[in-house]
């Protein structure tokens, strides 16, 4: 503006002649025709191809073992016990046998692995306080109106950690025993440091201690109806894996995308033999704790044992992606190139 | 739209209909209490004030639906059982679109209280009765009933009736180009019988009482009258007033009476500011909206049943939260939880981001340089703010002739007096080279060499001065320039034709050497006509005279004369005035100097033929004659002493008296009540000016009515159309048999030369003149008077009046006025009709001189064939048309019989009909015939037409061929079909402003429509409906990714994405390529554009919306399903999951704009590379320091760590990908299949740019050349860098 009062003259109300006002900028043209697009088709569809290969491979590398446990063998027994509520109070254990052919090279992850549970509903997401679970008292005494109902008991007592998510946490608990010549040896678990870095320090806190003890922080607060332990008891042996930083409700607590998840349970420890190489192959059993019932939404449940590659556990979707990716990029392509060789090669033929 | 014709009244009724002013300072109560009723003159342009702008700006944009749409959701989102989000979340967008636009509307508002604070606070003279003197007062402050006085050079601030004029005849003279453009100068009069003494007006005397009508927006009409003390009533009349806004000119004091202030000035009540219209484009987008509604709606109704169907095979599942609730209820809820979810559907700022699109749009239109006139220093001015892309689809051009077409410059070509033709060979000749001049035109700014050439052209005629100023700026605008300062002279000189000089020189002669033989063979008669004829010319008008030494000055008189002031010319006017009012004898007149004219004409109005015996000889022939006429010839000769400039409303009237002028009939000067008027052999003459009866275009006339110089008869002169003025021009009854059968045949004669000129393309006049008898004057005076006292009524008194006046005239002769044509006009006619567009072409004109002009602007070819319809009765015309039909089709069916495609083909129906027939055409029940017939015709002309047979024509094709019309003129009388069209354009010519104040855009040239149809209107056309459609394309896309989620997740309406990213995606990280998209791409280059015009028609394709939804359903599954199963039953998060889904779509989306981006500059990449970046700033920024918040899609953590892993990477791109392949395997497909346009246009591409690159490159050496005097004196340099360039 100020640019066009200084001008006067004969000729104020001249525009500018500048590159831009009178749009000629300088541009690039991206002009999609075959000639210009198959050297990239040709290219893009290698570089997938060699993709593929290289996940493909990645992933023949990684093995994968699923038991499903919810009503084989003798977890048929504790399954037909959970249909019914009131026996939830009553505890059961069943053991499920299982081998495996090759063994399991590298670290391993054990999970447990849900078939049908919608952790993913809207309600039931949004039916958790995150301010309580990053220890803030008020919302420890005065959980958020989104957990209702499962905020606070009959007697008005605040359910701590309050909501469906908590409530709902899954509480079976596995022993995984390998049977070697020498007779059974149980499989050493880590069941730490199974959480993200910032779930367990920076989204969720225990209430400030204060010198007390957690069970004191805790006081005035009941467990979620479905619990059987308090949120400080947790974990009987660890007690700073107490509260709301323990790892398996904070593994619980991240919802999973798909209602059929598996959710890490704990690493396979390696420093002894035989275990330094990973699994062996051989018999296993397991042991598990039935809690967690499944017949109301039809679902299953699983342990599943993995080893990883750079790219997550096994895969093989990706590497066919990207094959078929490859293919059809290749397939469009030799389209391109006849339709360009018939047509376009020249821009001229089209005139006759 | 004919309703805003209406006459006033109507409307007028239910109002108090009289307002009454008196002094300010009156001690009467009531008066005083009236006074203050009426609004002040501050004037307050503002829409809101600091308080009300909040509920006020709030209101009006809730007017919109889309608006109250998203208000809706967001109410609907704090219910709790369909809440999707957090209720802040869901405000977002609304409050996002509200507050941009709100911004936008703060911003406009601004400026208009800025400019109205300026023009408030401006300083008048206002009298204060506390301190009896002038005192300096805002305008403001400025009140109905003040006394306000103004010098020279000032703005009227408010519509005041003038007092007093320091002028002594009470004169007073404004400009008016504030007000409506017109430079010239309007005179303005002092109130009759105002209290106007030698002395000093003053407002205590000042005891009168005004009453005039109530503020109207009629800028020419002012209807009151002033009561006095005495009760004497005055009438008041629009020139009595001056006007908010004009500037006074010429006159060193005036004092009115201020009658409307602020609003009620007609100044404001005319400022009607930017106009809306909406476009076809727009009207489209509501239904491609409605069935991205119907799209939501299904998509909802799918999860809804998706979700009871779910729940119904459950029982009471752990994670159900709601326990007990029917399936049925359930989905109910979903579905408005899902309308919630899915509302970025409907694009929420797609109405922003358009109008935001409109005006950077407008912007590039605005700084075009080609459309840009030097000649005027005017570029297009863009009215309406939101039709540019209207502009991409005109089928019709509605064209007026005069002043569109054509420079509206008229030249005196060629007249017949008398039945004789004089036909000005020479002139002719003049005007035929000043037309061949080979360098106007668009070459202007690039051909150096041309405009040197002109330049040297013109210097012939220029003083040294001239040149000197060119030093100072561009070689070529000198040049320019140049031609600008030749242009009057062209435009004025015109060749005398040497039979008519000779002839009129004979009437001095004659009375020196009677003998001669020349004389003999000039009757007496001819010359009376001859002489009345220029008479007529000179002072048939409403020209201001001025002269170029003081600009704008009344010219104290001939420069040869001693008399130097006004005073004196009035002086001398009365000295040798024949006191006007008293009856002049014969005897008083013989005894005259100039007995002899005088009786001359006495004999001329008897009719004899013959030539009396001379009774006086040259002795008694008045010895200043020869001298003076010596004088005057000299004069004229060297304009650069003598030059008075003639200002004039029309140009015809400036052309017309610079032909008189040729002959040495000048207009000296002007007064409202006499003229000084030079005649050949005789000196300059007062003539008492007693009555203008203004032109009108109803009458299509105008008379004067003045007192003979020479004879002292009261005469009638009248120059009008020669329609018009033929039918009056009866043969006056009680005539000698020989003077008749000779009346008629002049009148034979003069049609015939009439008919000469039309078909010339000349524009045609009749001059004829009356002679009163003095009784006859006075009845007619005396209704006259009462028909301008009226204030009723007043037109059509007038009308009536002037019509009893203008009959049994005497036809002197007729004019013929060439009217070149603009510039580069067939071109741009010939490459709308190639772009598929039919020019219409609607003018005032005879049917002949259409036709020519037609001919002159290639509309009508050689090969085509010309229809005219010209009919006298209705039956006629419908058989005629009928005829017409049936001819067309025999015509296009022997056509296509032999060419391919008719509609290039070079045999085309040319339809011309006459104003009468038009008429009938445009009735009910011939309507059909007539559009069947024009729309086989190549291009239709409609002569005689008037303005609301103009707006009746294009609204008949705009509303029944539902095509998109073009309505292009300048003149007053173009403005109803201008605003008729769809989009209106107005040519900022000569004819005033009126055009262009009720147009949408506003354009110097017509060849500019050109540019702007061919290559703005394309663009924008392109651009925005490209941006439309990727806008939707967007959304859908993105929106489905949430649709597909709901297949997973119960059809709960839980997202995986984090509410805050969902509902900004669409609104800023994605929303800013799309406008600079709209803004700046450009499918085809802009040479390429101009050269072939076929690409102008826009193939709008229905199912391109369809493809595009198609496609982003596509993109959509792609950017869903792989990441779905890559990641299914992995221990994935839900938002880990929505994280590479969201950059995939993100890349998705900004790369097809690439590919659909036809253009990309620095400013594409910068803009999509910001977005891309404000994206993962705000994701990762989010996730890092936001530990609660977006309950319950937090994404703590989420970002950082999909970011660090090699999975989210692989599955972006084999996503991005995939989803991008087809797209570009189509279109590379499309453009190989196709590629002759592409690649020629894009070979043309390289072209355009290698060509502009040079032209740059010369336009700096240009600029570079500025400082450089050598070379602008030495254009002989020039020529020889071109070379070099070149």
């Amino acid at each position: 503006m100020g640019k066009e009062k200084s001008k006067s003259g004969p000729l104020a109300r001249r525009p500018d002649n500048s590159a831009f006002k009178q749009q000629r900028l300088p541009a690039w043209t991206p002009m999609l025709t075959a000639s210009t697009v198959l050297p990239s088709f040709y290219l893009l569809a290698l570089i997938c191809m060699l993709l593929g290969v290289w996940l493909l491979l990645t992933v023949q590398n990684t093995q994968e073992m699923k038991v499903d446990y919810t009503e084989a063998g003798s977890c048929n027994l504790c399954f037909e016990m959970r249909k019914n509520v009131s026996n939830a109070g009553q505890k059961c254990t069943c053991m499920i046998m299982f081998s495996i052919e090759k063994a399991f090279k590298g670290d391993v992850f054990i999970y447990y692995g849900l078939r049908n549970f919608h952790q993913n509903l809207r309600r039931y997401m949004d039916s958790r306080d995150d301010g309580q679970m990053l220890g803030r008292k008020s919302n420890l005494k005065s959980p958020s109106s989104y957990c209702k109902p499962f905020d606070v008991d009959e007697k008005g007592v605040p359910i701590a950690p309050c909501g469906a998510v908590a409530n709902s946490m899954f509480n079976d608990s596995f022993i995984l025993t390998y049977y070697t010549i020498n007779g059974p040896t149980v499989v050493p678990l880590l069941r730490k440091g199974l959480t993200w870095y910032t779930d367990k320090n920076v989204k969720y806190r225990n209430p400030k201690m204060d010198n007390l003890t957690l069970p004191e922080v805790f006081e005035g607060t009941t467990r979620p109806p479905y619990w059987q332990k308090p949120v400080y008891q947790l974990d009987p042996f660890d007690p700073n894996n107490n509260g709301f930083i323990n790892d398996d409700l904070l593994v619980w607590m991240r919802e999973a995308a798909f209602p059929n998840f598996k959710k890490l349970y704990g690493f396979l420890y390696r420093a002894n033999k035989p275990f330094t190489k990973g699994l062996p192959a051989g018999n296993y059993s397991v042991a598990i704790s039935y809690n967690f019932p499944v017949q109301y939404f039809k679902g299953r449940k699983e342990v599943v044992l993995t080893t990883v590659s750079w790219f997550g556990g096994q895969n093989h979707f990706l590497p066919i992606a990207y094959l078929v990716t490859s293919g059809l990029i290749l397939l469009t392509a030799v389209v391109l190139t006849v339709v360009w060789w018939k047509f376009g090669k020249d821009g001229k033929n089209m005139a006759d | 739209m004919h309703s805003l014709k209406l006459p006033f009244h109507i409307h007028r009724e239910r109002l108090p209909r009289k307002r009454i002013v008196g002094p300010s300072f009156a001690e009467d109560e009531d008066l005083k209490k009236v006074l203050k009723s009426y609004q002040s003159n501050k004037i307050r342009t503002t829409k809101y004030s600091f308080l009300s702008f909040l509920p006020k700006n709030l209101f009006e944009q809730l007017h919109r639906i889309a608006n109250i749409y998203f208000i809706f959701l967001a109410a609907l989102n704090f219910v709790p059982v369909v809440e999707a989000f957090q209720p802040e979340v869901s405000l977002v967008p609304i409050v996002l679109v509200l507050s941009v636009t709100a911004i936008k509307d703060v911003f406009e508002d601004f400026r208009r209280f800025h400019s109205d604070r300026l023009v408030n606070r401006q300083l008048c003279d206002l009298y204060s009765s506390a301190q009896k003197d002038y005192v300096d007062c805002c305008w403001k402050d400025v009140r109905v009933g003040d006394f306000v006085r103004l010098s020279c050079n000032e703005i009227i601030p408010a519509d005041m009736v003038l007092l007093y004029s320091s002028d002594p005849r009470g004169v007073c003279y404004i400009e008016t180009a504030n007000l409506d453009g017109e430079t010239n100068l309007k005179q303005r009069q002092v109130v009759g019988f105002a209290p106007q003494s030698d002395s000093q007006f003053s407002p205590e005397n000042f005891h009168s009482r005004i009453e005039c009508e109530n503020p109207n927006n009629d800028l020419n009409r002012f209807r009151g009258f002033i009561e006095h003390a005495s009760g004497v009533r005055v009438g008041l009349h629009s020139s009595n007033v001056l006007l908010r806004s004009c500037t006074i000119r010429n006159t060193e004091t005036v004092i009115g009476i201020v009658v409307y202030a602020g609003h009620e000035t007609k100044a404001m009540m005319n400022n009607s500011g930017p106009r809306y219209k909406r476009s076809l484009l727009e009207r489209r987008l509501n239904r491609d909206i409605l069935w991205c509604v119907a799209l939501l709606i299904v998509m909802c109704l799918i999860a809804a049943v998706g979700h009871g169907l779910w729940l119904k095979n459950l029982k009471d599942p752990i994670f159900q939260v709601d326990g007990e609730m029917s399936p049925a209820l359930a989905a109910f809820y979903v579905f408005w939880t899902m309308i919630i979810v899915l509302q970025v559907l409907i694009p929420i700022s797609l109405y922003v981001s358009i109008e935001i699109v409109k005006l950077g749009q407008i912007y590039f239109i605005h700084n075009d340089l080609d459309m840009y006139n030097e000649e005027q220093d005017s570029r297009i001015q863009c009215r309406a703010l939101n039709i540019t892309e209207d502009l991409g689809q005109i089928q019709y051009v509605f064209s007026d002739k005069t002043g569109t077409l054509t420079e509206n410059k008229m030249v005196f070509r060629r007249c017949s007096i008398f039945g004789v033709e004089y036909p000005h060979e020479e002139n002719a000749r003049r005007l035929a080279v000043y037309e061949e001049d080979p360098n106007r035109g668009a070459s202007r700014t690039v051909t150096l060499k041309s405009a040197c050439s002109r330049k040297s052209l013109t210097c012939r005629s220029l003083s040294c001065n001239r040149s000197s100023v060119s030093l100072h700026t561009l070689t070529a605008e000198s040049g320019e320039e140049d031609q600008l300062s030749s242009h009057p002279q062209a435009k004025t000189d015109v060749v005398p034709d040497p039979a008519l000089e000779k002839k009129l020189n004979s009437l001095c002669s004659s009375l020196l050497h009677l003998s001669d033989g020349l004389f003999k063979t000039t009757s007496n008669l001819e010359l009376t006509y001859i002489t009345d004829f220029f008479l007529a010319l000179t002072i048939c008008n409403t020209v201001v005279v001025s002269s170029p030494g003081q600009p704008r000055h009344v010219v104290s008189g001939p420069a040869r004369t001693p008399l130097k002031s006004l005073e004196e010319i009035k002086v001398m006017f009365q000295r040798l005035s024949f006191s006007p009012f008293t009856t002049m004898s014969t005897p008083q007149m013989k005894s005259s100097p100039r007995s002899f004219t005088s009786r001359l004409f006495i004999r001329g109005k008897s009719g004899s033929l013959t030539f009396p015996t001379p009774t006086n000889n040259s002795p008694s022939c008045p010895n200043p004659e020869p001298e003076s006429y010596e004088e005057t010839n000299g004069s004229s000769g060297e304009d650069s002493e003598d030059e008075l400039l003639y200002e004039a409303e029309s140009p015809d009237e400036a052309a017309l008296v610079h032909a008189a002028r040729a002959y040495h009939c000048t207009l000296r000067a002007r007064s409202p009540e006499n003229l000084l008027v030079e005649l050949p052999g005789i000196g300059s003459l007062p003539v008492r000016l007693l009555h203008v009866l203004p032109f009108d275009s109803n009458r299509k006339r105008m008379s004067v009515v003045v007192r003979h110089p020479l004879t002292g008869e009261l005469v009638v002169y009248t120059k009008g159309a020669d329609s018009v003025i033929m039918d009056l021009a009866e043969r006056p009854k009680g005539r000698k048999a020989p003077s008749a059968e000779l009346y008629s045949h002049i009148r034979e004669q003069t049609q015939k030369h009439l008919d000469a000129y039309a078909r010339e393309g000349l524009r045609t006049l009749c001059i004829a003149k009356k002679v009163l008898e003095e009784e006859e004057y006075d009845v007619w005076m005396k209704r006259q008077l009462l028909a301008e006292s009226s204030i009723e009524n007043r037109e059509e008194l007038l009308l009536e009046s002037a019509q009893r006046l203008e009959t049994n005239l005497t036809l002197l002769g007729s004019t013929g006025i060439v009217d070149r044509l603009q510039e580069e006009v067939p071109e741009t006619i010939e490459a709308l009709q190639r772009a598929g567009i039919k020019v219409w072409v609607l003018t005032g004109d005879k049917q002949e001189t259409a036709i020519n002009i037609a001919n002159a602007c290639k509309l009508l070819r050689s090969s085509d064939q010309l229809l005219t319809a010209n009919c006298d009765n209705k039956d006629a015309c419908a058989a005629l048309l009928n005829e017409l039909i049936v001819e067309v089709q025999c015509g296009q069916e022997g056509v296509s019989e032999q060419r391919e495609d008719p509609s290039s083909g070079s045999t085309g129906f040319i339809l011309a009909i006459d104003g009468r027939t038009l008429d009938w055409a445009l009735q009910e029940d011939l309507r059909s015939s007539f559009l069947e017939l024009s729309r086989k015709c190549k291009a239709v002309l409609c002569c005689r037409s008037t303005p609301l047979q103009k707006s009746k024509v294009v609204q008949l094709v705009r509303d029944h061929l539902r095509v998109m019309t073009l309505a292009v003129g300048d003149g007053a009388n173009d403005v109803s079909m201008i605003q008729v069209a769809d989009v209106g354009i107005g040519i900022s010519g000569q004819e005033g402003m009126q055009a262009v104040m009720s147009s949408d855009f506003a354009i110097p040239r017509f060849h500019h429509l050109r540019k702007l149809l061919l290559v703005h209107g394309h663009w924008c056309y392109h651009r925005l409906a490209n941006m439309i459609l990727y806008f939707f394309y967007k959304n859908v896309m993105y929106v489905n990714l949430l649709f597909w989620y709901q297949f997973f997740c119960g059809f709960s309406g839980s997202v995986m994405i984090n509410s805050w990213v969902l509902i900004l995606f669409n609104l800023l990280f994605t929303s800013v390529p799309p406008l600079i998209y709209g803004v700046l791409d450009q499918d085809t280059a802009a040479d390429a554009l101009e050269e072939h015009p076929e690409l102008y028609q826009a193939v709008y394709v229905p199912s391109i919306f369809w493809i595009t939804i198609l496609d982003a359903f596509y993109q959509s599954c792609i950017c869903f399903f792989i990441p779905y199963f890559a990641l299914a039953g992995s221990d994935v998060d839900g938002l880990s999951f929505g994280s590479p889904i969201n950059t995939s779509a993100l890349f998705i989306i900004l790369l097809h704009q690439v590919i659909e981006s036809h253009t990309l500059t620095w400013i594409h990449a910068l803009v999509l590379f910001l977005s891309a970046a404000s994206y993962f700033a705000f994701v990762l920024l989010f996730s890092t320091f936001c530990i609660v918040c977006s309950h319950p899609t937090n994404l703590l953590g989420v970002e950082p760590r999909q970011l660090s892993t090699p999975l989210f990477y692989v599955i972006c791109a084999v996503t991005t990908v995939t989803a991008l392949i087809p797209r570009i395997f189509f279109r590379s497909l499309f453009n190989t299949v196709h590629p002759s346009a592409l690649l020629t246009k894009d070979q043309r591409q390289e072209a355009a740019s290698e060509s502009y690159r040079r032209r740059m490159q010369r336009w700096n050496q240009n600029h570079a050349r500025t400082g450089l005097p050598v070379c602008a004196d030495n254009p002989g340099l020039v020529p020889g860098q071109e070379e070099v360039l070149s």
